[in-house]
């Protein structure tokens, strides 16, 4: 148990480590594409807990990116607020979103949790373009880069930008690792293997769903906030259903139920589609041909496939 | 002796069929009590209500005098019933080790791995902690089930057939246990065994057609004309 412990906390400060110096070494192009996989990351690990570890199949998580986000811009763009009490707003938003649909979505299960989790982000969505006063519409808005300046740093300049996506990631993704090794990440995983044994262990099924979901939203707000704030757009494109299967599909691919799988994911999945749009028109057929091979060779993803192969230690 | 759990007039029909049809039932501190009766007679529908997994339609249950009969499933685990699948119901997917620490942990041990070792040394498992639960063979699931159950400190432990399809020599070391749990731990048996519940039990129940056919000690219940036409008589396993 020592030593694993040891090559745990090992390969994850070096994947920290890695993406650290990967900003010096990288063309800025590519730096920035990495800037902007560790913040979709960062929401990928929040899908993650509900629905690798916990089990909880959700297609409304763009509501919960989205309530970050927009609780993060509105307040600098309709109040001028800073960016440090926006963002932190933007974190509880997407708790407190979790939260109240949690309350009503987990009286259901399975197919029809899928269904109303969807419909909550879709009422999301049609409600922001419906108060388009306030909300900017479809158009959605720009936040100014005098409001991306927290102590003197301008976060829409590039090292700055590098590194605090790195800093939330790595939070993010110490936060998931101690998670998912605590005592209540073992009770998130023995709900989702069988969530009636572990109501006879005197688990509230319930309860503890609720709190991974809430989890969840905050991972997701606190990373929608930071996507605003770091590349300087709010819009409700990010709210739409195409938001809530990306990091279902970073999680498939990178392994769900696995602390590094949504960011291997998100990166290749990112590359993937820059890569096949650069090519064709029809990058949606790529990416689906991509996922299509992933579910009929490797339905664990690489990180869940690699685990099965040898590497059973990975959290 | 003072009644630890006691059910009064419960009642569970599904349709037409009386499942349970107003059984009175009282479990003693620190007894063995085996629940027999013909296949269909209703004994995992009664303990199912006395666990919570299903729902009372009428009635009431007390564990140590206080009605429980509204609570759900997990609430009365943690007021010490604790159930053992009938099917084995671990996690194969899981390792030994967090099977039994689940069950440790929601009964509020600080330190889970002496919590974890001491269940497992118990029903003879030391030493599997790292196997994934679903790799060990069909008879150290059963006792993994049953370490799980330990792990959980209840005061009340229904174990639903817990010998089935354990090996002779295997069944010995499971009465040995079952023994050293009494009196800190009261245990309700539902067994098909019939060595088994005369050998182990202090009192058994007798249930037919959902009612409650008699109650008494083994010898008692041996030399009960009811009984022996309803059950032993056709069955000698």
């Amino acid at each position: 148990m020592k030593g694993e412990t040891g090559k745990i906390w090992t390969l994850h400060l070096a994947v920290i480590a890695a993406l650290f110096a990967a900003q010096f070494l990288l063309p800025q192009y590519h730096a920035t594409n990495l800037a902007r996989i560790m913040v979709l990351a960062v929401y990928a690990m929040g899908y993650n807990i509900a629905f690798g570890y916990t089990g909880l199949l959700s297609l409304g998580h763009a509501l919960f990116f989205a309530a970050g986000m927009y609780a993060m811009g509105l307040p600098i763009w309709q109040l001028e607020w800073l960016p440090v009490p926006a963002l932190i707003l933007g974190l509880v938003a997407g708790g407190v979103m979790a939260g109240a649909v949690g309350l009503l979505a987990l009286r259901t299960a399975g197919v029809s949790f899928m269904i109303v989790t969807l419909m909550f982000a879709q009422a999301g969505y049609l409600t922001l373009l419906y108060l388009n006063t306030w909300t900017g519409g479809d158009e959605g808005f720009v936040v100014e880069r005098a409001y991306r300046m927290i102590g003197g740093v301008d976060l829409a300049a590039d090292t700055p930008r590098y590194l605090a996506a790195l800093g939330l990631f790595s939070a993010g993704m110490l936060g998931c690792l101690w998670l998912v090794r605590s005592p209540f990440g073992r009770v998130m995983v023995a709900m989702r293997e069988n969530e009636e044994r572990s109501r006879m262990l005197g688990f509230n099924p319930f309860r503890v769903k609720l709190i991974a979901l809430v989890i969840s939203g905050l991972y997701a707000g606190v990373a929608g906030a930071a996507y605003g704030l770091l590349f300087g757009y709010v819009g409700a494109t990010f709210a739409t259903i195409q938001y809530s299967i990306l990091p279902m599909l970073y999680v498939l691919m990178g392994g769900a139920g696995t602390v590094l799988g949504p960011f291997l994911g998100a990166l290749a999945m990112f590359y993937l589609i820059d890569i096949a749009s650069g090519f064709t028109d029809a990058w949606l057929f790529v990416v689906g041909a991509a996922l299509v091979a992933l579910i009929l060779f490797a339905p664990k993803g690489i990180l869940g496939t690699l685990r099965e192969r040898g590497l059973k230690w990975l959290p | 002796m003072a009644a630890l759990m006691e059910a009064r007039g419960l009642h569970r029909h599904f349709g037409g069929l009386r499942a349970v049809d107003g059984v009175d039932f009282r479990l003693e501190q620190g007894e063995i009590h085996a629940l027999i009766g013909p296949n269909g007679a209703g004994k995992t529908t009664f303990v199912s209500l006395l666990s919570g997994r299903l729902p009372v339609q009428s009635g009431s249950i007390t564990l140590a005098g206080e009605d429980i009969t509204r609570l759900p499933a997990h609430a009365r685990v943690k007021k010490g019933v604790a159930y053992t699948f009938q099917i084995t119901s671990v996690y194969p997917r899981l390792s030994v080790f967090d099977n039994v620490a689940l069950a440790a942990q929601s009964a509020g041990a600080r330190d889970l791995a002496p919590a974890v070792a001491a269940a497992l040394a118990r029903v003879n498992l030391t030493g599997l902690d790292r196997e994934m639960a679903g790799n060990l063979s069909y008879g150290h699931q059963r006792l993994l089930e049953v370490a799980m159950g330990l792990a959980l400190q209840p005061r009340v432990l229904i174990l639903d057939e817990p010998t089935q399809g354990l090996a002779a020599g295997e069944i010995e070391g499971f009465k040995a246990l079952v023994r050293s749990l009494v009196p800190q731990t009261t245990v309700l048996l539902i067994e098909h065994n019939m060595d088994v519940v005369m050998d182990l039990a202090t009192r058994i129940t007798v249930l037919n057609f959902g009612q409650v056919l008699a109650t008494g000690t083994p010898a008692e219940i041996r030399a009960n004309p009811a009984v022996q036409e309803a059950y032993l008589g056709g069955h000698d396993d």
